[in-house]
């Protein structure tokens, strides 16, 4: 293990240009506090943390303790996770040393010793440090006089006194300083508002009133944005018009819902995910969440605790779902970039996507949830701010949707115990982000610990199947604060923070409670049943803790040793903010069409195309994913006959003995946003549903969830973009009758380097689940058989902009795809009606890259070749150019394998759509395109496409 | 003991495959019990009561410090008496993914080297490890296996079966290489990795660097078997990776005969 991780280690200083270094090695240290004997350490590593078949090891008293004597040429340098940083290793190495029978060991700490061989300099070293082994906000360079230091986290608890904030006599000047000094990012209008509350109350808030106000205030937990009044600019026909707008959210996205009305959507936009109708028994809930600014500034931590957040969200839901699989999508800056181009503060995007992606494997892969399906983007404009996208799909008894906190029930925590680790990730959320926000936001970075989210799952069901809660809720973004505070919204609850489990002493009580330790829940209790619910938890190993009551009388009051430092009215809380109107301006952007080379060399430009990194394979990835695990994969991310192809949607059956299953896809596409975030918005539904089709789902029995991740709403572009989205997202949900049940935004991503600001490029994710009655009929997308008919069915328009083909150019034009959903549903109800009577050898979706991308997977990952006739494709116009049919991206379109003997059947059933046979399917790997002219315009062979499809990302 | 297959699988923090391979047992007719480890070491349930253990995949407390090391350590100091029992009343055990780790890491697998029947003896020392793959990742990915060996449990699979692997250490190695003409002449290797037409393979068809492509062993019986692939993932003809291109011969896919065998051992030797 720690052979590879060095071999790693090595590899990234030789790209970095750090070529001096000849060899690392890599060893593990653990530092052991308590009264033991020699013997007793020689016990502990020879049985416990030594492997004796491939490791050996030595071990010394602190006080003896001295740096091995450098070799010349050689460097010895430690590195250890930060007082207060997760480390999960610590409580599993505490147990395994009490298994040895030893008790008097108090605690462990780890770090990681690296001798690095060749002549570096002191300004390498620092790179290496920085770049390679170590993340500061999380980590540190061991000094030997630091040592004993890092095993105490203890602290003296603060004395124990209620801090007032001074608010109702100060100035505007004043208010604004609270507000950034107590990082509560407060805008004056809200600070007013609090003040002339307390004006009213005729005293100071408390440090955790103002606390808890800035929390549930905060756009991550209010959305502050899309429920609020928009004043929205716009141009129709040449014509300036405004629009009042009072929120967005219900205006839009909740009324497509609404006029859609499906009968099996079960629990929509109101708990924490959406839960539609699976069958007769269960129900299926999902939810995306993201998770962009802690893995901007530590992409492991970041990506690890926005999944393990997400798949709480699951937990929460109704009485609690059971995870049966993620998908991720993320957006990164290229990874090739070279370092001195990037802004201050930022790092390196490969080092982003390394960290981001073994954070979702690590989290995922350890509870056992299998990763399924996602997307990768990649794209300049996020190289201060990736977008990391993490969303889990749970299912659970039909009875258990409904819940509901009754008067006198007791508040329960379970889980993890409470740090000081990941203070004020909400409001932290809700800012952009500075060249400073690493040293001034590290506190919200936090890591996971996968294994304690594991117990409180298999803990948490049991008690769920018992009965044993009325009501549950994750502590996510502001911790306690907002999850207690969101379940006594109507009775009110009462908090004892000196009952709350705590990992170290020392925590002061505002911040037990605004603390976003990981791995919580919290419950509502009966009295009656607090026993026997506790008990469940202590078999399977998890804290729980009784750490108040709903008290009926709708306020929020927390004391501390008999202290009270809270006492709000939930009225207030909830319903007090400021009613603020923001500026929305819509200006169609001015990009223009290309001029396109006369003749140009299609077969090149297909290799481009499917070398693009947004096209090219992300095998790396997926393979670091369990996507099997829990044994109900049907089809998994990859397909073929060498399961190396990418499929549309993952399908999987969740139930052992039942055929009845879920397909999980993704829309997802920055570049048509900036051409027109409508169509982005339409495309990106459209994608995701006809990924579902593709695998044989049903149009009438897909859901969808929206997550918006957008630049500063305070600057009226940036919301114009927004509104314009939002307002795609209507039109076609409606179009295609496909609901919406959950969604999330993330705004302020952008990043401020001195006056510059980089926005991201405004960015949806549409999320669809689908269900799938018999999950035995479904579809791969490679083809199967030689002599098998290929037909393309929808119209392909001259659609080029933001298209993969326009970047390879370094365009990106003006025609961006649009959806037109009569046609559109047209196609998907045909295409799933041939799906069921076995007429689709194998279909696949076109989307990046176009018709041609999609025939080109389609043959390679089949292991058989194509010819095909691009006269015989359906067009929209007069189409007089090849390149415009290979590569226009075109929504609603579909390439499908028929065998000859159902030619006729299939080609009856899709009559009144643009289905037209373009070629066959060929035994030999010749891969040849035919243009308009009857010319050949591509001719390769499918090895060859591979390949470049196969490499940029090969890592 | 009454008539039927009593299966118990082992399952603690971290513990992840768990409910399917209690699925593949209760498939063919066993009674699976999902049992805690404290409940063992509580003595609310006892191990003598079941005829077949499973110690399913999973990150049990994390692989922290290295895989299955923590899960093996609660086995031999606090249940030792009870394994050993177990294993002399010839009962059946078998390890998959992260439960190979731990049977290996216990010491059960390769356990002693020639089969003792006359007393009950103590596991040896830990002799051959499971390490980190060469790739230095996690990887999930599908794997041949050239099935070998005179185990109970691959009675009558394919020469050559196809499971996936998902494993981030699985790197078979031993202390002392002349212990793999042992395991040969033994007949405890069960599965070793190999292309499609069972020829020596490479990265990745040998998807870990494992030492002579080792993916499986038994103990000297045959009744304890460790295997880094998961034959419970491919338990249904639609888990295997390109089904769609396949014809339909069984709704099994290769896995499947592993626990139909631990089944049918019972029944016919046990009961």
């Amino acid at each position: 293990m720690y052979g590879s991780l060095a071999a790693g280690i090595l590899k990234t200083c030789h790209e970095l240009g750090l070529t001096a270094v000849k060899n690392v090695d890599v060893h593990p240290v653990y530092l052991v506090q308590g009264d033991v004997s020699d013997d007793q350490i020689d016990l502990i590593c020879q049985e416990l943390l030594v492997d004796n078949i491939t490791q050996e090891y030595t071990f010394c008293e602190l006080s003896d303790y001295a740096e091995p004597k450098k070799k010349k040429d050689s460097k010895y340098i430690e590195i250890a996770y930060n007082p207060g940083v997760m480390d999960p290793v610590e409580e599993s190495t505490m147990k395994g040393i009490r298994d040895l029978g030893i008790s008097s060991v108090l605690s462990v700490r780890t770090a990681r010793a690296y001798y690095i061989d060749g002549r570096i300099s002191a300004e390498s070293q620092n790179i290496l440090v920085s770049k390679v082994l170590a993340n500061k906000l999380i980590q540190h360079i061991v000094k030997t006089e630091d040592r004993r230091k890092s095993l105490l986290l203890d602290h003296p608890d603060p004395e124990c006194q209620v801090v007032t904030v001074p608010l109702i006599k100060a100035s505007d000047r004043q208010l604004k300083h609270i507000s950034q000094k107590g990082q509560l990012f407060l805008n004056l209008e809200e600070m007013k508002t609090i003040q002339r509350h307390f004006k009213k109350l005729k005293r100071d808030p408390t440090d955790c009133e103002m606390e808890t106000i800035a929390q549930t205030w905060s756009e991550h937990c209010y959305h502050k944005t899309f429920r609020g009044t928009i004043r929205y600019q716009y141009e129709d026909k040449g014509r300036k018009k405004t629009k009042i707008i009072r929120n967005l959210l219900k205006s839009t996205i909740k009324k497509a819902t609404e006029d859609i009305n499906k009968p099996w959507c079960v629990s929509v936009f109101h708990d924490n995910a959406g839960v539609i109708e699976f069958d007769s028994d269960s129900h299926i809930c999902f939810k995306v969440e993201t998770h962009n600014h802690p893995s901007a500034l530590e992409p492991y931590g970041g990506a690890n605790t926005g999944i393990g957040g997400v798949i709480r969200d699951i937990l929460g839901t109704g009485l609690g779902a059971k995870p049966i699989c993620c998908t991720d999508v993320f957006c990164f800056s290229p990874p090739d970039v070279p370092f001195d181009s990037l802004p201050a503060g930022t790092l390196h995007p490969k080092r982003v996507m390394q960290g981001v992606v073994s954070g979702v494997r690590d989290y995922g892969n350890k509870m056992g949830i299998p990763t399924v399906n996602g997307a990768v983007l990649f794209d300049p404009l996020f190289v201060g701010n990736p977008l990391v996208y993490c969303g889990n799909v749970g299912i659970m008894p039909k009875d258990k949707v409904e819940k509901r906190v009754c008067k006198g029930d007791l508040v329960v925590v379970v889980g993890g115990r409470t740090g000081r680790d990941g203070i004020h990730g909400a409001t932290f959320s809700s800012g952009e982000l500075t060249t400073e926000s690493e040293v001034v936001s590290s506190g919200a970075v936090q890591i996971g610990d996968p294994i304690q989210e594991k117990k409180v799952l298999d803990a948490l069901l049991v008690a769920r199947d018992r009965n044993l809660y009325t009501s549950i809720t994750d502590c996510g973004a502001g911790g306690l604060s907002s999850a207690a505070g969101e379940m006594g919204i109507e009775l009110g609850v009462r908090i004892e923070l000196d009952q709350v489990p705590l990992k170290y002493h020392g925590l002061g009580y505002e911040e037990i409670w605004i603390s976003e330790s990981q791995e919580r829940m919290v419950l509502s209790v009966p009295k009656t049943k607090v026993k026997k619910l506790l008990k469940v938890f202590r078999d399977e190993n998890v804290e729980a803790e009784v750490i108040g009551e709903f008290t009926g009388d709708a306020k929020l009051e927390i004391f501390y040793h008999g202290l009270q430092v809270c006492d709000l009215d939930m009225s207030f809380l909830h319903e007090g903010t400021p009613k603020i109107t923001k500026e929305a301006v819509w200006k169609p952007a001015k990009h223009k069409e290309p001029r396109l080379p006369k003749s140009p060399l299609l077969n090149e430009a297909l290799l481009n195309v499917l070398g693009h990194y947004n096209v090219c394979s992300k095998e790396w990835i997926v393979r670091q994913y369990d996507h099997e695990v829990q044994g109900g994969s049907v089809i998994k991310p990859f397909c073929g006959v060498d399961a190396d192809g990418p499929s549309d949607a993952s399908v999987i059956a969740p139930k052992f003995n039942s055929r009845k299953g879920i397909a999980i896809a993704n829309g997802v596409n920055a570049n048509f946003g900036k051409i027109d975030p409508y169509w982005m918005a339409a495309s990106c539904i459209d994608e995701s549903i006809r990924q579902i089709v593709a695998v044989g789902g049903d149009v009438e029995r897909i859901a969808i969830l929206d997550n918006f991740c957008w630049g500063n709403p305070d600057k009226p572009d940036r919301l114009g973009g927004l509104v314009r989205c939002a307002q795609g997202c209507y039109r076609t949900a409606v179009g295609y009758q496909v609901p919406f049940i959950s969604g999330k935004d993330s705004l302020y991503n952008e990043y401020a380097e001195g006056k510059k600001s980089i926005a991201i490029p405004g960015t949806i994710l549409i999320s669809a689940i689908g269900i799938i009655e018999d999950v035995d009929k479904t579809v791969t997308m490679d083809f199967k058989e030689a002599g098998n008919l290929i037909y393309c069915v929808g119209e392909t328009s001259n659609e080029l902009g933001g298209s993969i083909y326009y970047d390879t150019l370094g365009k990106i034009g003006r025609n961006v795809p649009q959806v037109r959903e009569k046609k559109g549903m047209k196609i998907f109800k045909s295409v799933h009606s041939i799906v069921q009577k076995g007429y689709a050898r194998s279909i696949h979706d076109c989307s990046e890259g176009g018709l041609g991308v999609c025939l080109a997977e389609m043959a390679f990952s089949g292991g058989l070749g194509a010819t095909v006739r691009l006269d015989q494709v359906a067009v929209k116009g007069a189409m007089i150019r090849d390149d415009v049919i290979l590569f226009s991206e075109s929504n609603s379109r579909f390439v499908i394998e028929v065998q000859p003997r159902h030619q006729q059947k299939f080609e009856a059933m899709m009559k009144g759509t643009a289905c037209a046979r373009i070629g066959a399917v060929e035994a030999t790997p010749e891969f040849l395109i035919y243009g308009i002219k009857q010319n050949v315009v591509v001719n390769t062979y499918i090895q060859d496409l591979k390949q470049v499809w196969q490499e940029p990302l090969q890592w | 003991m009454n008539k039927t297959v009593k299966v118990i699988v082992l399952r603690t923090a971290g513990t992840n495959c768990d409910q399917e391979t209690a699925f593949a047992f209760s498939h063919f007719g066993a009674q699976v019990d999902l049992v805690h480890i404290n409940a063992l070491l509580r003595k609310e349930i006892k191990l003598e009561d079941y005829h077949i253990l499973a110690v399913p995949g999973g990150f049990t407390y994390g692989d922290d410090i290295e895989s299955g090391r923590i899960l093996a350590n609660e086995l031999r100091f606090h249940l030792s008496t009870d394994l050993e029992q177990f294993v002399y009343d010839k009962k059946l055990i078998i390890g998959i993914c992260n439960g190979f780790q731990v049977l290996v890491k216990t010491g059960i697998l390769p356990g002693k080297t020639s089969e003792d029947e006359k007393e009950i003896s103590t596991f040896p020392p830990q002799t051959v490890s499971l390490i980190g793959n060469d790739s230095g990742k996690f990887e999930d990915r599908w794997t041949y296996l050239k099935v070998d060996g005179h185990s109970v449990w691959t009675r009558d699979l394919p020469s050559i079966a196809y499971f996936p692997v998902a494993h981030a250490e699985g790197k078979f190695v031993l202390a002392d290489k002349k212990q793999l003409q042992v395991l040969g002449d033994n007949g405890q290797v069960a599965f070793r990795y190999c292309t499609v037409n069972g020829r020596n393979p490479f990265y990745p068809q040998n998807p870990n660097g494992s030492f002579d492509h080792i993916a499986g062993i038994t103990d000297p019986s045959g009744r304890v078997l460790g295997l880094m692939p998961h034959p419970e993932r491919h338990f249904l003809f639609r888990h295997h990776p390109s089904w769609t291109r396949l014809k339909k011969q069984s709704s099994y896919g290769d896995g499947a005969k592993i626990f139909a065998n631990g089944v049918w051992y019972v029944e016919n030797h046990l009961l």
